[in-house]
């Protein structure tokens, strides 16, 4: 401690305590006044964007959670038939159908779940996996059970309630599914199923979710690079218009942020359509016949011309952005040198402004690969995308699971491509300005 | 224009109930310990509308209860899985079609209800049972329309010299009524239409549909039209694209097109061959606590009794679910014309009906649905 | 006409405006001999870069000629003029190494690959910058960009460089090694120079002539030396070097030299440069280090007297700033001698300068 004092112009030793630690004046060790001094700024720092952290687990990270656990979870079939599950995991679907002891078990089972009613609920489960499942549960009702004499054999019985019951198929889809966890929704979502047999791909005809992930994907790209091609020379003047021209333009660029989205994929119908207002001008100025008017909407077109419009701002302003710390001196010099304005524009300008086209297609690409409204409206059939059958699963046949494993792959397919983009241009090269 | 037709609307009505005289304060029993305000949900434009006027209003006046409307039918069945799995159900009542009654049914998320106890009889003493008849197609479901899947036509196609359609196989005849149509974009109905147009007799139609080869012949016969078909997803859209020429016909809800033909007098008519019989109707959410559920029995027991489900028939096109109300159905409160003859019900228009099959659909629908899209991709 | 046949550039009656109300650049007349160092100096806005950027082609000329080694190039675009440029902030393109920088012309101009590498290959070392080929610009100093600017400039051989105020982000010591090695560039390879900066000392450095401009106007063209001495006007006196004016009347002109009248009464001669006949207002431009401090001087003809506020000592010589016929900023510098120790601040002292000195010119 002498030492501290014993400087006389010149720097203090340092404090050392026996160990080597660096102590401060007071003597206690020097990185715990640090912490110590530091921890108040850092609580009220925490404080600050605690309200952000806790709307974000919320409703960002609690939801992807809960689908991704959705997409393999099973838990229905051994929360109704408890002791159906159990009988069956040593029954064998090769040597026909169960004997006694399952229909023991499935006849108790049965009795507790139309008691509680969650037998029909079973059913549309099991019936995404085969159809018939649900009407089968259905007539398995309370009614029919009661009529049923338990000292009797129960097979036969359970053969005049439906006859399926006699039958191989339900109890081998039971027990297929009887597991907590299944694969079964990602199965499906890869145009795949799980059967008792194992895993198959399923018939020809019924084969979507590939096509439609391709089809999202490319018409996706589609979408980006007419983005791209569309803002760039709007970015451009954007960047080098004088002040007030500028203002207009942005102006106009930011238009379609004001309205509402369903109001301009409505305008967007009216003018694409057969008797709209493109081929309306189109057959006025001669260029195509009326009886041979162009179709635009209700196809991939429509959806590439509508989604293009409305995603077009999220490419402008990136590039807009990087654009304008471009200065003018580059392609002067350029010039000077001896490059005519091609050369000088491919060679130093477009360089330059490649971290806002990677930032604009980044931004514009995860959009399109997600949207649903405007591919509904104006995709017809051949324009939708997989968010489309999402939606589908969500509200109209109640399959989540399904839903769930679509969602999962499309976010996997998503961070997939944002790390195939980190490998070949490099993150680093994206500014948002 | 809408709103004088609004303001006509509600006088007529007042004129209407006045007339019928069906219910005064001291005639609807008290209700106890009801709650004193309840949300409903239907689908919204005219036929919510209807709804308010022959249920709603009615109801508030002889109660003073506050009525909440939300228009969320076409996702009900979703967002009250939602609200069951969330253990906050805010509905009391849910207008849906029979096929998502049915859906919720199985789910346990719609409460059973026991028509004669629960709902009024006719006034000739028939029970409810007997009066809905086979519309009770679901232990939870409460009909209150029957309405129709079928086509509508414009009636100015010069390429047709002078021809109208008038069976449904017409719709895959593309030589003699060239133009695109109009078909909604899933399975059901479809398939049926395109086996009865195939040769497949009407009895034996699902039977048929139920085997691979069926559904390949079903969509075999689609494929002969599906370059000229415009895909619909909301009801709305048929009207619209008959309206702009878009399609020379398409199909819809009959009510759509009666508003198209009658209220817009658009040049076009409806064609009545095998147009598929639905139904709409009242499910109540399971799990209603007990003011709320006594407020909504209440409601019901009210809002389903002969003389409102015919007077709901004045404002829309569709068809009282209860047979003692059919011949109580008036005039149009609006336009002033009989509705009988506008109705999927009356006999002229139902000489050639096609039955839905709810059960086989719940069953099939999946399966169909994935095999329907494939179809559609390729 | 004859006169512009041995210039290299020429500018004939040229006329810029950008919004059709104000001229930016009025009426020039320029020619630049082959192998010149031609400085543009002026104040911000007096329209030496948009000169510049003539030459180079950025800009359009609203009138008359700009010729380069007698040939028009008023409707040559600027990739075709063949002129090198060094810009203000060096704009090296930051997505290129060193060398792809230099190779850029040399690759647009469809050169073999060989004669690509040994040309940068000489021209960085022409600057001392061999050793940093493939570094990137955003790795190199201040300094180093510039070097690697001016050898970009240069490495295609063309026989007129423009400098648009290159050395503007440096710092001073810098600079004044920059300004150096310029100069010796540019007797090296004998390219003609047009130079534009807003800093006297750089331009008074490096220059074979200077042009001053203001007002969108050559208010003197000259060698640094002849601009020094001999400002033709108020403007180019007060703008180049340290300056005293003293406000008078001309009383009468006597051959080169005029007698002239201050305001308390007091005659002095002056060199008759821009001033009017007798009765006009004048302004007289007097260097500090040509006034001397005289003790027998009582105020007459031949001089005038101040007083001393204020004395700063600067090692080799001593700064006196006096009040003198009502100019408070009046400086007069001294040699460290014996005479300053006589000097106190408060005290009035007599003037004395020649005639020749003093330089009575526009009142401005």
């Amino acid at each position: 401690m002498a030492d501290a004092t014993a400087g006389d112009g010149i720097a203090p030793e340092e404090n050392r305590s026996a160990s080597g630690l660096l102590l401060s004046a007071d003597g206690t060790p020097l990185k715990n006044s640090i912490a110590r001094a530091e921890r108040r700024a850092r609580i009220r720092a925490f404080l600050l964007i605690l309200p952000l952290l806790a709307f974000v687990m919320v409703s960002f990270i609690a939801p992807i959670a809960d689908m991704l656990f959705r997409s393999v979870e099973n838990d229905i079939v051994a929360d109704t038939l408890p002791r159906t599950v159990v009988e069956l995991q040593d029954w064998d679907p090769a040597s026909g159908v169960p004997g006694e002891p399952v229909f023991e078990a499935f006849y108790a089972d049965m009795l507790d779940a139309t008691e509680a009613k969650i037998h029909t609920r079973l059913g549309s489960r099991l019936n995404y996996e085969e159809s018939g499942m649900s009407s089968l549960f259905r007539k398995t009702n309370a009614r029919r059970l009661g009529r049923i004499d338990d000292t009797q054999p129960l097979a036969p019985q359970f053969e005049k309630i439906d006859e399926d019951w006699a039958t191989v198929e339900p109890w081998a889809i039971l027990k297929t599914f009887s597991a907590r966890y299944t694969p079964g929704y990602f199965l499906q979502a890869a145009d795949m199923k799980l059967t008792p047999e194992g895993v198959e791909s399923v018939d020809e005809t019924q084969q979507i979710y590939i096509k439609l992930f391709w089809r999202t994907i490319i018409l996706s790209l589609t979408i980006t690079c007419s983005c791209l091609l569309l803002g760039y020379p709007v970015a451009w003047l954007l960047a080098n218009l004088p002040m007030k021209s500028a203002n207009i333009l942005m102006i106009l660029v930011l238009l379609p942020f004001w309205t509402s989205l369903l109001v301009r994929t409505s305008a967007w119908k009216v003018l694409l359509q057969e008797q709209g207002v493109i081929n309306d001008i189109l057959v006025w100025i001669g260029l195509v016949n009326d009886g041979a008017r162009l179709v635009l909407i209700n196809n991939q077109i429509g959806t590439v011309i509508a989604m293009t419009h409305i995603l077009l701002p999220f490419m402008i302003l990136p590039l807009y952005s990087v654009m304008k710390t471009i200065p003018p001196s580059y392609l002067r010099a350029a010039k000077s040198m001896g490059a005519n304005d091609w050369v000088a524009f491919w060679r130093v300008y477009f360089p330059q402004s490649i971290p806002g086209i990677g930032a604009g297609a980044i931004l514009v690409f995860i959009l399109a690969i997600g949207y649903y409204i405007t591919p509904e409206l104006v995709g017809g059939t051949s324009g939708t995308f997989i968010s489309n059958r999402i939606a589908f699963h969500i509200s109209t046949s109640l399959n989540w699971g399904l839903a769930a494993a679509l969602g999962s792959l499309l976010l996997i397919l998503v961070m997939g491509l944002y790390w195939l983009y980190d490998k070949i241009v490099g993150i680093d090269n994206v500014k948002l300005g | 224009m809408r709103l004088t037709n609004l303001l006509g609307g509600t006088a007529l009505a007042m004129t209407a109930a006045a007339a019928a005289g069906a219910i005064s304060a001291q005639e609807l029993p008290a209700c106890e310990g009801c709650a004193d305000s309840m949300t409903i949900v239907s689908w919204g434009g005219a036929y919510s509308n209807s709804q308010a006027k022959a249920y709603h209003e009615p109801y508030q006046e002889l109660t003073g209860i506050e009525i909440v409307n939300d228009e969320s039918s076409a996702e009900a069945v979703a967002k009250l899985r939602a609200m069951d799995e969330a253990g906050n159900v805010t509905w009391d009542l849910v207008d849906v079609v029979a096929s998502d009654a049915m859906r919720l049914c199985d789910e346990g998320l719609a409460m059973e209800i026991d028509a004669d106890a629960d709902l009024a009889a006719a006034p000739d003493g028939t029970t409810a049972s007997e009066d809905f008849g086979d519309l009770l197609v679901s232990e939870c479901f409460i009909p209150q329309i029957v309405y129709s899947t079928t086509f509508g036509y414009r009636t100015d196609v010069a390429e047709w010299g002078g021809k109208t359609p008038d069976d449904i196989c017409d719709v895959f005849d593309l030589e003699a009524f060239p133009g695109k149509r109009s078909l909604e974009k899933r399975p059901i109905n479809n398939m049926e239409w395109a086996l009865l147009c195939d040769g497949v007799a009407k009895e034996d139609v699902y039977d048929v549909l139920e085997t691979d080869e069926g559904q390949a012949q079903a969509l075999a016969k689609l494929a002969t039209i599906k370059d000229s078909v415009v895909w619909w997803s909301a009801g709305a859209e048929t009207p619209q694209l008959l309206a702009d020429g878009e399609v020379v016909m398409g199909s819809t809800y009959n009510g759509r097109l009666f508003a198209l033909i009658e209220e817009q007098k658009q040049p076009v008519a409806m064609l009545w061959d095998a147009q598929v019989f639905d139904l709409d109707g009242w499910i109540i959410p399971a799990g209603l606590p007990d003011d709320r559920k006594a407020r909504v029995m209440h409601y019901l027991n009210f809002a389903t009794d002969t003389q409102r489900l015919a007077d709901q028939a004045a404002y829309i096109s569709y068809g009282p679910a209860r047979k003692s109300s059919a011949p109580l159905v008036g005039k149009h409160a609006e336009l002033g014309i009989e509705m009988a003859p506008h109705m999927p019900t009356d006999p002229e228009n139902s000489k050639n009906t096609f039955l839905y099959n709810y059960e086989w659909w719940a069953d099939y629908r999946d399966d169909m649905d994935a095999k329907f899209q494939s179809w559609l991709l390729n | 006409m004859t006169e512009s046949s041995d210039a290299f550039v020429e500018f004939e009656r040229v006329q810029k405006s950008y919004d059709g109300e104000t001229l930016v650049v009025k009426d020039l007349n320029l020619n630049i001999g082959k192998g010149e160092f031609l400085t543009m100096l002026g104040p911000s806005g007096s329209g030496k870069t948009t000169c510049l950027m003539m030459l180079a082609g950025f800009e359009t000329a609203t009138h008359g000629d700009i010729r380069l080694d007698g040939k028009p190039i008023n409707s040559v675009p600027p990739h075709k003029r063949g002129i090198g440029m060094v810009f203000q902030n060096y704009a090296l393109f930051p997505h290129m190494t060193v060398a792809e920088n230099l190779a850029f012309p040399l690759e647009v101009r469809k050169m073999g690959k060989a004669d690509i590498e040994a040309k940068v290959k000489r021209a960085l070392d022409m600057v001392q910058m061999g050793a940093f080929g493939g570094r990137r610009p955003a790795q190199l100093s201040g300094g180093q960009q510039q070097r690697v600017a001016v050898a970009r400039a240069l490495v295609f051989d063309p026989e007129l460089v423009l400098m648009d105020e290159p050395l503007g982000a440096l710092d001073k010591q810098l600079r004044e090694q920059m300004q150096f090695e310029i100069k010796h560039i540019h007797e090296e390879l004998g390219v003609t120079v047009v130079y534009v900066t807003h800093d006297q000392s750089e331009a008074l450095t490096m220059s074979d002539r200077i042009a001053v401009f203001n007002d969108g106007k050559i208010q003197q063209l000259a060698p640094p030396p002849t601009l020094y001495e001999k400002p033709d006007n108020s403007f180019v006196a007060q703008f180049i070097g340290e300056n005293n004016t003293l406000d008078a009347t001309v009383d009468s002109v006597d051959g080169r030299f005029a007698r002239v009248r201050f305001n308390d009464g007091t005659l002095s001669r002056a060199l008759a440069v821009n001033c009017g006949g007798p009765g006009s207002q004048t302004r007289l431009s007097l260097r500090p280090e040509r006034v001397e401090f005289d003790a027998n001087v009582e105020p007459d003809e031949e001089g005038v007297t101040g007083l001393v506020k204020e004395l700063i000592y600067l090692g080799d010589h001593i700064r006196v700033r006096m009040e003198v016929l009502g100019n408070r900023d009046f400086v007069v510098k001294v040699p460290n001698g014996a005479e300053v120790s006589e000097l106190r601040v408060g005290e009035t002292a007599g003037l004395t300068w020649r005639a020749e000195d003093c330089r009575a010119l526009d009142a401005a």
